[in-house]
């Protein structure tokens, strides 16, 4: 059973296993309902061939980059504003703890009202999806800062912007990176939703509009493409936390550390 | 640079010195400390010995400033203690919570500096001078993870020392090393005292640790309503030999002096 820890190995096994479970189900239930492996990647050629599929890919894509991006840069700035001042944070937790659990796709249709059927909506929401994440991962990390630290920072002469810099700011690093980690699921969830609704380009536009022509092929073209892309995305971010961010204690680029 | 300048001599002068976390009406307060009284001259090693719980860190947490008095005087030259000061320089027990875990060394060594905006020639100058003087050269470019118990409180002990602060306050900083690292770290610490001429006041629940190292013994009484009881000289030479007649008979006395108490 040695063999079987063996990363590339089991990797290779799970996959073959996933292929094998899929193609019985194709067998058994028919293309129409499960379309095969073969059919599937048939299909994801004449996809790519018309270029709709890298197109939607990287539409998709930008949706989510920008809005990321655009929530992450105001969440981490909001989340130590909030972690560092007590009168602030009094009055903003019960309105995040409210509002986090209301999900982004619950504001399609207000955000389509408030910003248009074009790019900003779509991008408001991502952004709307990653803040509430990152503030709250912020602003634990922001509380988790070890009063010691802090104490030493400020017997060694360190004024207070000083000490958030120097001192809370690295120390919640760890914590901001898991924030936007984690935020760029839910932005994939979100983006996909949005798109279903209100739009004529992305992957969620090709999943949802596939099924007027039945084609269930397609639609796993778009759901292995989104699992693709979900998988590499979070991979570039892992690998470049771990040697950006190095020195704040990431090491891992794995999702789950063992 | 000579490590004989030192900033200039200042009394902590401490009277009637009460601390209560309560917030309680006047007179139904429960003290931790109550009616604490010691002066400690400048240059002088002090220790504060008490039980696990006497309040003896909430009193030195208040000399370092972090922690607000109730009532009473503390001072620290001519000065009251308000705020954290840069005379006054801490050494943590938990060095994995105060040690910066995302600056190397040298860094962790420098921050004070850094603080104060010192140029970048002059902090390594100075860093390298403390990094040496602690027994850490060679590892300056290590982060604190890969450093041992031990090594991460020499890391603690430069950083303090580059800041110049002429009052350093020790909170059982070896409590938690092995018992060869400890011992190591005792004599070194006493070595760079005597070196730099600094004021300590190091807390401990060691009895051996407290006659190995302080000039004066501060024993404090169980809470609440601690305070310092009593005082005991040390007159031995330094080093000190924990074997000698004379070093076993005191930690007697001071061990038959909490036996006492606490049959009591």
């Amino acid at each position: 059973m040695k063999i079987l820890t063996n990363k590339w190995i089991s990797n290779v096994l799970l996959w073959i296993m996933v292929i094998a479970v899929w193609q019985i189900g194709a067998v058994i239930y028919g293309p129409d309902v499960i379309p095969g492996p073969l059919a599937t990647l048939k299909s994801a050629g004449e996809l790519i061939a018309d270029g709709s599929l890298l197109h939607y890919i990287g539409i998709s894509f930008y949706r989510v980059f920008v809005g990321w991006v655009l929530g992450s840069s105001i969440a981490i700035p909001l989340g130590l504003l909030i972690g560092r001042v007590t009168i602030v944070r009094i009055f903003a937790e019960p309105f995040l703890n409210f509002i986090r659990f209301i999900p982004p796709i619950a504001f399609i249709t207000l955000f389509l009202v408030w910003f248009g059927i074009g790019e900003q909506s779509k991008i408001a929401l991502i952004l709307y999806a990653t803040l509430f994440i990152v503030i709250m991962n912020t602003l634990t990390g922001v509380l988790a800062v070890e009063e010691d630290k802090i104490r030493a920072a400020r017997s060694l002469g360190a004024s207070e912007w000083q000490i958030l810099v120097h001192v809370v700011i690295p120390a919640t690093v760890p914590y901001m990176f898991t924030g936007v980690r984690l935020a760029m699921g839910t932005s994939y969830m979100a983006i996909i939703g949005a798109e279903m609704i209100a739009a004529n380009e992305g992957l969620g536009y090709l999943i949802w509009n596939s099924r007027l022509f039945f084609r269930t092929d397609w639609i796993f073209v778009g759901l292995i493409s989104l699992g693709l892309i979900g998988f590499f995305t979070d991979r570039l971010v892992g690998l470049l936390g771990r040697r950006v961010l190095y020195r704040y204690g990431i090491v891992s680029s794995e999702p789950i550390r063992r | 640079m000579s490590l004989a300048i030192q900033s200039p001599e200042k009394t902590i002068t401490i009277a009637n010195l009460n601390k209560s976390y309560d917030q309680a009406v006047k007179g139904e307060l429960h003290y931790i400390l109550k009616d604490v009284n010691i002066t400690i001259k400048g240059g002088e090693f002090f220790v504060l010995l008490g039980p696990s719980g006497c309040g003896k860190s909430t009193l030195l947490n208040m000399i370092a400033g972090f922690v607000s008095k109730t009532e009473g005087q503390l001072k620290v030259g001519k000065h009251e203690v308000h705020k954290p000061g840069q005379d006054r320089a801490v050494v943590f027990q938990q060095a994995d919570a105060s040690l910066f875990p995302w600056l190397n060394v040298r860094e962790n060594v420098e921050f004070g500096l850094k603080m104060k905006k010192v140029s970048k020639a002059k902090r390594q100058e100075i860093s390298s001078h403390y990094i040496e003087l602690v027994g850490l050269n060679g590892h300056e470019k290590k982060f604190p993870r890969e450093l041992s118990g031990g090594m991460k409180q020499r890391v603690q002990l430069a950083r303090v020392l580059s800041n110049d602060s002429s009052i350093l306050l020790m909170d059982e900083p070896f409590g938690a090393l092995d018992a060869m690292t400890r011992r190591t770290m005792q004599k070194e610490l006493s070595h760079i005292w005597r070196k730099t001429g600094k004021t300590v006041i190091f807390v401990t629940h060691d009895i051996q640790e407290a006659v190995l190292l302080g000039q004066r013994i501060g024993i404090m009484s169980r809470g609440p309503n601690s305070k310092v009881t009593d005082i005991y000289d040390v007159p031995f030479q330094y080093p000190r030999d924990p074997g000698q007649q004379d070093f076993i008979k005191l930690e007697k006395t001071i061990q038959a002096h909490f036996d006492h108490e606490y049959t009591i």
